[in-house]
């Protein structure tokens, strides 16, 4: 079959690599329907993620069609529409049961790696390095899906594709950030990044019952598409002072809660993005978390910050000061999917969440290598591209 | 050598490792710090009962039965049962880092064999990463004939 592999730093190819198969009697594979592209995805590509190889397949957030399950699948048949949580996990660890899915201790088969990285492994993920299971990804025409019975949520009749190919791990994300973050009725929430992960974060804190959401981005055009269809106030940080405008609109207080969804290659134009920027070109850093420290600073006395942007290493000039002062709780996780999708399919199908505005881009496998250009860059007002496997081209 | 001392003063008996009704050791080993004597421990959520149901060591421990010490107590908080296990003997080979450069450590197996038996335990399998081509295909090319169904196993094609 046809799969986008990681070929080097800043390289994709689309090469043939063998069709999956069934490798545990709770596999099942999956006929890819669509597959999209998430900022995840430009830290592995960009090479600040340890052990990636030549020829991994990419992608860990899709939508298909079941064509063959286990014997030990119980929930999926032949045929079913499901949406793939992008995290995998067991089920059934202590983690899992606690709501903890991507912390799971069964859901990678390279514990040693992230042991001896992190102090414990945390679950696997698809179309990752191999840091996180190695699993191929869900760019290609068909993805094997282990745990299929924890990790595959059959798509309830009204939620079209487009739809429900973001409760894969955007929508989750989004959620995760939003409730872990402590989000209450009444809350200002300020999210920063105006990607789809932090545009669903922002829905979620509303539908949380959060007075005021505020989303900071550097990009107009994605500003201007929350404030279209979300409704949420917007700060463009290379038009303003952040700390000064966030100030002003919550009474000199500060967010209630504080929603970082940039990750470790956050952009801007400051002397901080420089030092950042250097050190990763130095290779002395994999991390530029210029986001974190701005969410830590502005965030009112006592209280939340999450952190949902991806991170692999270590960072410096962390604002440590500043969090133990104010009494900040900050926390953090790969999403807990498996606790959330139902629930945010069910939502969709109410049209309390729509994400089809964030899929600006539609290309064939052939074009994955373009639209992951585009979507680095932030050209021609690219969102997300969804690639869709078995489109010709 | 740590010795563990206690604000009483009786830090000695302690530091030469009292151990409870499983043998599990309530203070730290007289030799802690050492590599090559401590234990490997992961915690299966599941009861003492359910991982040993015949009172027999699990798979895939088991095959390293008369290579390592084994014990066994339940984890606080309901978090199931800690399980623990080292290479049996003080020769363990090459020390340390060098070992584990060499693929000659065998902590790095008593280690990997007590994650199988934790993955086994708790979701009756070993999780394959699916890097090399599948054991086992129900309907020849996986995804392209639409075979199998939810009651593929009831066929008689064997499972690995």
């Amino acid at each position: 079959m046809r799969a986008v592999c990681w070929a080097g730093v800043d390289r994709v190819a689309v090469e043939d690599v063998p069709d999956p198969g069934l490798h545990d009697g709770q596999d099942m594979i999956v006929r890819v329907r669509q597959s999209v592209t998430c900022g995840s995805d430009l830290h592995l590509l960009a090479g600040h993620v340890p052990f990636m190889q030549a020829g991994d397949v990419l992608g860990h957030e899709f939508l298909g069609e079941v064509v063959e399950v286990g014997p030990e699948v119980r929930r999926h048949r032949v045929g079913d529409r499901v949406v793939v949580c992008s995290v995998i996990s067991c089920g059934r660890c202590w983690y899992c049961r606690q709501g903890l899915y991507s912390c799971c201790d069964n859901g990678t088969a390279d514990a040693e790696l992230t042991e001896r990285a992190w102090g414990s492994a945390p679950a696997g993920c698809y179309g990752y390095s191999h840091a996180m299971g190695g699993f191929p990804g869900s760019h290609a025409e068909y993805a094997r899906v282990p745990f299929a019975d924890q990790g595959a949520f059959t798509v309830p009749e009204g939620v079209s594709d487009d739809r429900a190919l973001f409760a894969s791990d955007a929508a989750p994300s989004g959620w995760m950030g939003a409730e872990l973050g402590d989000v209450r009725p009444g809350d200002v929430v300020a999210v920063w990044g105006a990607g789809a992960v932090g545009q669903l974060a922002a829905r979620s804190a509303m539908l949380l019952g959060a007075e005021r959401v505020i989303v900071i981005d550097r990009h107009e055009y994605r500003l201007a598409l929350a404030e279209q269809h979300l409704g949420v106030e917007t700060v463009n940080i290379e038009h303003t002072d952040v700390q000064g405008e966030l100030r002003e609109a919550t009474g000199g207080r500060g967010p209630d809660v504080c929603i970082e969804a940039v990750g470790a290659q956050a952009q801007h134009s400051g002397p901080q993005f420089l030092y950042d920027q250097l050190k990763q070109q130095l290779r002395i850093s994999t991390e530029r978390p210029m986001a974190v420290r701005e969410a830590i600073h502005a965030c009112r006395k006592g209280g939340s910050v999450f952190i949902l942007g991806l991170f692999v290493g270590f960072v410096d000039r962390f604002p440590l000061g500043a969090m133990m002062n104010k009494g900040l709780t900050v926390r953090a996780a790969q999403q807990h999917g498996q606790r959330y999708i139902p629930m945010l399919l069910e939502r969709m199908a109410r049209d309390e969440i729509r994400t089809e505005y964030l899929a600006t881009h539609r290309l064939p496998l052939a074009e994955a290598s373009q639209g992951y250009r585009m979507f680095r860059e932030r050209t021609d007002d690219c969102v997300r591209v969804v690639l869709d496997p078995h489109a010709p081209g | 050598m740590a010795l563990a001392v206690s604000a009483g003063g009786v830090a000695l008996g302690r530091a030469l490792g009292r151990r409870d009704r499983d043998g599990w050791p309530t203070t730290p080993d007289p030799a802690g710090g050492d590599p090559a004597t401590r234990w490997e421990v992961v915690t299966v959520n599941r009861s003492r009962t359910d991982l040993l149901p015949a009172g027999e060591l699990p798979e895939p421990l088991a095959r390293l039965r008369h290579a390592v010490q084994v014990r066994l107590r339940p984890a606080p908080g309901g978090k199931g049962t800690e399980l623990a296990a080292r290479p049996r003997g003080s020769d363990i080979g090459l020390p340390g880092l060098a070992a584990h450069l060499t693929g000659d450590d065998p902590r790095l197996v008593v280690r990997a064999a007590l994650r199988a038996t934790k993955q086994l335990a708790e979701t009756g399998q070993v999780l394959d990463p699916g890097r090399t081509p599948p054991t086992w295909h129900p309907s020849g090319a996986p995804g392209r004939t639409g075979g199998g169904s939810a009651a593929a196993g009831d066929d008689d094609r064997r499972w690995r």
